[in-house]
């Protein structure tokens, strides 16, 4: 069953508390996870992992470096889901 | 007229690990030591990789000097001599020659002789892929006790201006003794291979392309390499990290589960946990997705010691016997990853 936008953000947000310990308010649309959230590219993978097992979608490597803010994500899994 | 029915080696019902040893590289050189040609810091390092120190050898001890000192501790440890082994196999891949092996080098200088000896290419899954053959050489009836080592002195092939993988690397050599047992010491192997992925850990250029442009017939070089070729024109090291981060912690935590469960254990059966120190960031996830017991002890010798591919293994275990943390009876999972991609996963009693 596909997720909609807020589940999506809502996950995610679940997920980036999970890996960095930010809490799940922080974790907005617009916020970019370098700059905003302070998350590197081990951290990225990580939260790119598990995102893929939770909403049931493949990211593929060369994808994420295109994801630079949480929106953009929620995006690109809403895509991938349909 | 019947032919005539041949006679094959008698099978051993079980197999273990006799005995680990190690000989790391003599310096212990820190981040500070290293940060200048990558524009980094030891902050950075630390975070990324919880890599403080990477053991070091010098330019007067080789490859081939460091596993003769593990095989040596091994097998003083296993009160055997080099006479006792049935065979001698080196996984390695910093031995700068196509042939002879550096196994039958070895196995010569430890008095192994006329022991079979050979080399494995698995990179850091190579100690796993060598306990899997020993196991299986041994379970066959073909040899009692067979010397497996983990070795590299990834000093002489790295990059000192490569931001990649370089500054993760270490030296040193890990050996293990494997003989008959009378109760089972070595659980299945669950291994395998994507060359499909060879590009996630790589070689700049071959041999070859060197060679060729040494002798005045240089092969152009793929145009995404030019640059660093131009740079760096003996072959070397690069990995993307990120991409082999991802690939061990989605899919290692599965190849883990399924040496445990080829074990007939459970996860909380688990005494020791000894992954290849690729990465303490690479450790603490694969811990925080198998659901280990709590009291789990942990191999961490990357942060002394760095990425001593092949050896990292062996090394941790080496350290964790020596220094107590874990004890002779203990159940461990070893599990190797890297450069193929390879990868190799079994269970194991500590010796």
């Amino acid at each position: 069953m596909a997720h909609s936008e807020e589940d999506i953000l809502a996950g995610l947000a679940e997920i980036v508390n999970e890996e960095t310990g930010l809490e799940t308010d922080a974790v907005q649309a617009d916020k970019s996870f370098t700059d905003d959230l302070d998350i590197d590219s081990l951290s990225m993978m990580t939260i790119v992992t598990l995102a893929e097992e939770k909403f049931d979608v493949r990211i593929p490597d060369e994808e994420v470096k295109n994801l630079a803010t949480v929106g953009d994500a929620v995006k690109y899994i809403v895509q991938a889901q349909s | 007229m019947t032919k005539p029915t041949l006679a094959q080696p008698v099978p051993v019902p079980a197999s273990r690990i006799l005995a680990v040893g190690g000989m790391r590289g003599g310096t212990l050189v820190p981040n500070d030591d290293i940060i200048g040609p990558i524009n980094s810091s030891d902050e950075w390092i630390t975070q990324r990789t919880g890599i403080r120190t990477r053991a070091r050898a010098g330019r007067e001890v080789s490859v081939k000097d460091l596993a003769v000192g593990a095989a040596e501790d091994a097998l003083a440890k296993a009160e055997l001599t080099g006479a006792d082994l049935g065979a001698v196999l080196v996984s390695t891949v910093t031995h700068f020659e196509q042939t002879p092996s550096l196994a039958a080098l070895v196995a010569d200088t430890i008095g192994a002789t006329p022991a079979p000896a050979y080399d494995i290419s698995a990179a850091c899954a190579g100690y796993c892929y060598g306990i899997a053959q020993a196991d299986a050489l041994v379970r066959a009836g073909t040899a009692e006790h067979v010397l497996v080592i983990g070795v590299e002195k990834m000093s002489d092939f790295i990059d000192p201006s490569d931001r990649t993988i370089s500054f993760l690397l270490g030296d040193g050599a890990g050996a293990a003794v494997v003989s008959h047992s009378e109760t089972p010491g070595i659980a299945p192997t669950v291994w395998g291979s994507d060359g499909g992925k060879a590009d996630a850990i790589y070689q700049t250029r071959s041999w070859l392309d060197y060679r060729r442009q040494e002798m005045g017939e240089p092969e152009p070089p793929t145009p995404e390499l030019a640059e660093e070729v131009s740079a760096m024109t003996t072959p070397t090291l690069r990995q993307q990290g990120p991409t082999v981060f991802k690939w061990v912690i989605s899919s290692m935590p599965d190849i883990a589960r399924r040496a445990v469960a080829a074990a007939g254990l459970q996860m909380s059966d688990i005494d020791v946990f000894l992954p290849h120190q690729a990465n303490m960031r690479i450790t603490d996830q694969l811990l925080k997705l198998l659901k280990f017991r709590e009291d789990v002890v942990v191999g961490r010798d990357i942060a002394d010691t760095g990425n001593t591919s092949a050896a990292s293994i062996p090394l941790a275990t080496e350290r964790l016997l020596r220094e107590g943390q874990a004890k002779s009876g203990d159940i461990a999972l070893q599990i190797g990853f890297g450069a193929g991609l390879v990868y190799a996963a079994q269970v194991v009693v500590l010796p």
